[in-house]
């Protein structure tokens, strides 16, 4: 057994056994219209998380399903304590508060229509200060490393990504997986000219197949519109640092996994369901839009690898930065939770930057704010399948 | 002597890990071999960008990770700065 075998942090072990590392109260509207009243309340009530969003009307089909897992995704996360649900209709918001309440973790909803905002506001708030003080009683206890659920993707990506930051989380991946812990990685657009790579490493080949399908249909939305994806896929950052196409951004980004095997094969949002390993999740390639994906599925810390310096947090899981890139480390300091631009020069060795990770990884998860979080950055972003009807 | 690193042996291309002037005598490195390929750098090669090791045809695949990232859209010679100015991708292209 190795280094994540050995480790443990202070977190809070939910109802339903998941492990989190952060204590949250959401707010969370179902739809655009609910933001006002959401908004009130985490202004009312000191310590929420309010969630506003610009979504959740006249969406149907899978697009309106995507809505709801995300919404009861991020509700279900294990950072999050309790939950109060605001939506203009009952129905769609006590399905959304169901969900969540499905964890045994403590929701309550409002619906708006027939009571206004002001009336709203003063029930939700009510609820909202109550669930606020029962969290705050909460206390962390000693947890195994293994048991935290942790997801990985790249932005801004360079040649040091691949090079250097996405090869330290591979070699972390492979020490998680090895010891019995739980990772998601996604990006189905960045993994083109690698697919067959990833393919290979699926052993379950009813979980392969459901990869090679969730991969045709994104190349199927891609190759549909013949744009030229040049400056979007490869991005203008990425060929300033000197990535020249997708196959050479999809072969860099697949190093985040090391050489680890893939346990299963997940849909958007999807929490895993066939215990811990190695999970591929149907995911945007956008930053803030992959997170609040891996988040919904059940992530309770990121990993995010940037060469020419992406920003990203979330509200709801911290998003430990690294970069091996030394112009990024400098220029953009306040960014980067973890320097391994030592890596490039071969002073330090992926093992050594591995562990460090590892150090990092348990300093947040005890509760250390990660710079994304000092800086206020909290994207929240839905992904849309489809139009609205 | 500048250095520079190609992921797997074999590779077309290496990265450079310092920005790279153009005349330098270099040598590219393997994180896990010491193996070494020297080449002298005929452009100016920023930081992050890639330095041809082998004679590249227009139209031979551009190798690196062990894997083709594309094709080359000009002669390419060792040392030579490769990028979107003469490797093309196959894919969406």
């Amino acid at each position: 057994m190795g280094l994540i075998a050995d480790s443990t942090f202070q977190g809070y072990r939910r109802a339903n056994g998941a492990v989190g590392v952060r204590n949250h109260v959401l707010i969370i509207p179902v739809d655009d219209i609910s933001n006002a009243a959401v908004e009130a309340v985490g202004n009312n009530i000191k310590g929420t998380l309010p969630l506003p969003h610009p979504y959740g009307r006249l969406q149907f089909g899978p697009d309106l399903e995507l809505h709801f897992r995300t919404l009861i995704g991020a509700g279900s996360n294990p950072n999050v304590a309790a939950a109060v649900v605001i939506g203009i209709e009952p129905n769609w918001t006590r399905r959304v508060a169901e969900g969540i309440a499905a964890t045994g973790k403590p929701v309550e909803w409002f619906s708006i229509e027939g009571t206004g905002d002001l009336e709203t506001i003063r029930r939700a708030s009510r609820a909202a200060q109550r669930l606020v003080m029962d969290a705050t009683e909460l206390q962390r206890e000693t947890i195994p490393l293994r048991e935290l659920v942790i997801s990985s993707k790249c932005g801004e990506s360079d040649t040091t990504s691949g090079l250097g930051s996405n090869p330290t989380v591979g070699r972390f991946t492979e020490w998680s997986v090895a010891d019995g812990g739980t990772v998601f990685f996604g990006e189905t657009s960045e993994l083109t000219g690698g697919e067959d790579i990833v393919a290979g490493r699926i052993d379950d080949a009813e979980q392969r197949a459901k990869f090679q399908r969730l991969f045709d249909e994104h190349q199927d939305i891609i190759l549909a519109q013949e744009a030229n994806l040049l400056g979007s896929q490869p991005t203008e950052g990425n060929i300033a640092g000197g990535l020249s196409t997708i196959e050479e951004k999809a072969l860099g980004n697949i190093q985040k996994i090391g050489e680890a095997r893939i346990h299963g094969v997940l849909e958007m949002a999807e929490a895993p369901s066939r215990g811990a390993g190695l999970y591929f999740m149907d995911t945007s390639s956008a930053a803030a839009e992959s997170v609040t994906l891996f988040m919904a599925g059940g992530a309770a810390l990121h990993l995010f690898t940037t060469g020419q310096g992406n920003i990203i947090g979330n509200p709801i899981i911290p998003v430990v930065k690294l970069t091996a890139n030394p112009n990024t480390a400098r220029t953009m300091s306040e960014h980067i939770d973890v320097d391994v631009s030592g890596t490039i020069t071969l002073e330090q060795s992926l093992d050594q930057a591995a562990t460090a990770l590892t150090e990092c990884i348990v300093r947040t998860a005890n509760g250390r704010l990660t710079c994304a979080e000092a800086l206020g950055h909290k994207e929240f972003v839905l992904t849309r399948l489809h139009r609205t009807a | 002597m500048s250095v520079f690193l190609l992921h797997r042996p074999g590779d077309s291309v290496g990265v450079a890990t310092e920005d790279i002037a153009a005349g330098s005598k270099a040598t590219g490195r393997l994180r896990d071999s010491s193996d070494t390929v020297d080449v002298t750098v005929t452009d100016d090669v920023p930081l992050g960008h890639k330095i041809a090791v082998k004679q590249l045809a227009k139209g031979d695949k551009v190798i690196e990770y062990g894997a083709e990232i594309g094709v080359a859209t000009k002669d390419i010679a060792p040392g030579q700065h490769v990028h979107v100015h003469n490797l093309k991708g196959q894919r969406w292209a």
